[in-house]
């Protein structure tokens, strides 16, 4: 990306530590704000519902970071969401906002399942995973590319097109599973056939925690360096912050756009492929659990950063671990963690909002 | 008693506490709470609780054998069927020393609770649906299932009696097995009564999709339909929509009788008490599990709801006597000659299969009788 505006941008002086330190302050802020906010909504909730919020602040803590239990139970939960999350911050990259991540994430899983079978035969799983991951990123990103085209090209709108391409990729998924791809012996739950036992994906070394956490978090290191520390990574920042002076200066804004909604799109896919080798070993409807659209939540929380989705994810997967005592434990509803999660999520986004008022 | 993981380690504590009289000098009272350590069971649902359906089906065993002595139960709802579930079983066997779980969705089983059944070896997890199979599962997994297509036999023997336009209306999720297995029974019971009623049949695509099927009801009613019954997860908009049209239902998997006062004929039930039973008692006396639970109306597996106020005495004492028969053994519903809606013949004459025969598990045709098509 060697345009000319690129690299006046990348010429400019470096941010005294001061500033960066009143920088930090200022995003920390309301992250701290929004969280005495959830914290105060969800007692008095909890305290009106009849139970001791401090017994359930307990449990919360407990259930999801209290031992070494319970965080392997989290980091199991937010092993998908880590790459979900990037499905949405990526496109954001570019100012485009994409909520149909769960449709490439199992067109990703098909297109992985699909492959990874009659590849099982021909080589050994080294080989095999990374192939299956492949053919995940590219049906995910295409999948999604196909949305980002659509807006630069014809525009429309990309949310209700993601949406509306997510509802689509479902019902082929489901028709692939439950006819041409189908395992006649999965009677009962139509279902691609499976993989070997010796081609699904082992648990990280040392924990047990499936390898969708580590994939999930080198990924999101590198698209944070790649948005942050790159020509092309400015670029795209300026496309999505002020796509007309991005014109102006001759940059590929379409381009740009699209090559963002595809990498969103390619994570996604790859969280497909994961799920499909290291939990499901074959596709079918249990791969359409949800974890596209708690992307969504986790890329706004985390502001569309790379690198935040992952704290986020796994803040996200210890309140489900949480949510999984509380309901042992004290028989509250499923519903009050998903209360919890919509009190932080309007929190967070409120005081984000009276920041943004305010400079 | 053993079986419970809490007591062994206490148990190795109090015997290794080499202090001795220590033990001796626990009074009587804390000694005997310890022996008598309830056995903590956990049940997962996919689903909401309160479905008024397939979990509520389950909820209803759950609370059931809650009463029984020496049980504690563990609930969790909503767990959907990936390695969510995996850390749900952990989660309920190492902070609630459960020793027997009850997995109650058809897609838990594999690979959910192999794996974890295999990391737990002495914990028990039973699996609702017909999955297990000798040497290749764990013996410390099993199967649990019923068979209610009689209870859909006997639903749709009222449905025939009740019908005035003699069109039945069934809407389905999926073209599996069990659930064409059900359409047919119940299509078989109403013939029985009068070989012109006639059962149309929508498949929705989906275990719950409420807005399908509110639109498949009005649909079917609008084309005359005058019963409507149905196998989806929850059937609670079907019979909810059937009420505001003034028409008959008839329920499934749990009672819906409270939302259609008027409606509601009869239901074909779950009753998973018996098999949650079995399992506790199994696991209390310290026996090895029974791999394989499976029984109709005779067992105790399934039920009929009570007979609501439309049913016809001449109804009722029809399907009481088939109902009675079905309860001494020996009456057969899937027996040849039977033909499919395509005119080819599924079971040749003299032919009859009985309910335990796993032939009907591979069930791909809808009986004479049923308008639609199983699609894909």
């Amino acid at each position: 990306m060697n345009t000319p505006a690129a690299a006046v941008f990348v010429e400019a002086p470096p941010t005294p530590p001061a500033e960066r330190l009143r920088g930090l302050g200022d995003a920390l802020l309301p992250a701290a704000a929004a969280l005495l906010i959830t914290v105060l909504l969800f007692s008095a909730a909890v305290a009106l519902a009849g139970f001791n919020p401090l017994e359930v602040w307990g449990l919360i803590l407990m259930g999801g970071f209290g031992d070494a239990f319970a965080w392997q139970n989290t980091l199991q939960r937010a092993a998908p969401l880590v790459l979900t999350g990037l499905a949405v911050a990526l496109p954001a990259q570019a100012g485009r906002v994409i909520i149909g991540a769960e449709g490439a994430l199992v067109l990703g899983g098909l297109a992985a399942a699909a492959l990874g079978l009659p590849l099982s035969t021909q080589a050994p799983p080294a080989v095999v995973w990374p192939l299956m991951a492949l053919a995940g990123m590219l049906t995910g990103g295409l999948w999604i590319g196909i949305v980002g085209w659509l807006r630069e090209k014809r525009e429309v709108n990309e949310t209700i097109a993601s949406l509306l391409m997510s509802f689509i990729a479902i019902a082929l998924f489901n028709q692939m599973v439950e006819t041409v791809l189908r395992d006649p012996a999965s009677l009962n739950k139509p279902s691609t056939r499976p993989l070997p036992d010796n081609y699904l994906l082992p648990a990280m070394p040392g924990l047990d925690v499936h390898w969708g956490l580590g994939v999930g978090v080198v990924v999101a290191i590198v698209c944070w360096a790649v948005v942050k520390l790159t020509p092309l990574g400015l670029a795209l920042r300026v496309a999505g912050g002020n796509p007309r002076t991005a014109l102006g200066v001759g940059l590929p804004v379409a381009g740009l756009t699209i090559g963002a909604c595809a990498a969103g799109g390619a994570a996604a896919g790859l969280a497909g492929a994961v799920e499909v080798a290291a939990v499901h070993g074959a596709a079918n409807a249990s791969l359409i659990a949800g974890y596209g659209y708690s992307g969504i939540l986790i890329a706004f929380a985390a502001r569309f950063s790379p690198l935040g989705v992952v704290p986020v994810a796994i803040l996200v997967g210890g309140i489900a671990a949480s949510g999984s005592l509380l309901q042992r434990r004290l028989g509250l509803p499923d519903a009050s963690v998903t209360v919890l999660l919509g009190f932080a999520f309007v929190a967070l986004i409120g005081c984000e909002t009276l920041r943004n008022r305010k400079t | 008693m053993s079986q419970d993981p809490l007591i062994l380690p206490r148990r190795r504590l109090l015997a290794g506490s080499a202090l001795a009289g220590a033990t001796l000098a626990l009074p009587g009272a804390i000694r005997s709470a310890f022996a008598q350590a309830p056995l903590t069971m956990g049940v997962i649902y996919v689903g909401p609780r309160g479905d008024f359906g397939y979990n509520q089906a389950q909820a209803q065993a759950a609370a059931a054998v809650k009463k029984l002595p020496g049980v504690k139960v563990v609930e969790e709802e909503n767990v959907p069927e990936t390695a969510a579930v995996q850390k749900t079983m952990e989660a309920m066997i190492n902070q609630d020393k459960a020793a027997l779980i009850f997995a109650t969705s058809f897609g838990y089983f594999d690979p959910h609770m192999l794996k974890v059944a295999e990391k737990y070896p002495k914990v028990r997890f039973a699996h609702c649906g017909g999955m297990w199979t000798e040497g290749k599962h764990p013996k410390n997994a099993s199967s649990y299932f019923g068979y209610i297509d009689e209870c859909q036999y006997l639903a749709g023997i009222v449905a025939g009696y009740t019908s005035k336009t003699k069109k039945l209306g069934f809407i389905a999720a999926k073209p599996i097995p069990q659930v064409l297995r059900n359409i047919n029974a119940f299509t078989m019971g109403a013939r029985s009564v009068d070989p012109s009623i006639t059962t149309r049949v929508i498949f929705t695509g989906e275990w719950s999709m409420p807005v399908k099927e509110a639109e498949a009801a009005n649909s079917l009613i609008d084309q005359g339909v005058d019963v409507l019954t149905c196998h989806v997860d929850s059937p609670k908009v079907i019979v909810e929509t059937a009420e505001k049209r003034g028409i008959f239902s008839s329920g499934y998997h749990a009672s819906q009788a409270a939302l259609a006062p008027k409606g509601y004929l009869t239901g074909a039930e779950w009753d998973w008490s018996t098999p949650y039973a079995a399992q506790i008692k199994a696991a209390q006396a310290g026996t090895p599990m029974p791999n394989l639970l499976r029984g109709g109306l005779k067992e105790g597996y399934v039920k009929m709801s009570p007979y609501g106020a439309p049913v016809s005495a001449a109804a009722r004492s029809k399907a009481d006597e088939v109902k009675a028969a079905m309860l001494k053994g020996g009456f057969v519903i899937f027996k040849g000659a039977l033909k499919d809606n395509k005119g080819g013949t599924v079971i040749a004459a003299g032919k009859s299969i009985d309910q335990f025969d796993p032939e009907l598990e591979k069930m791909n045709y809808l009986v004479e009788g049923v308008i639609g098509s199983i699609p894909g």
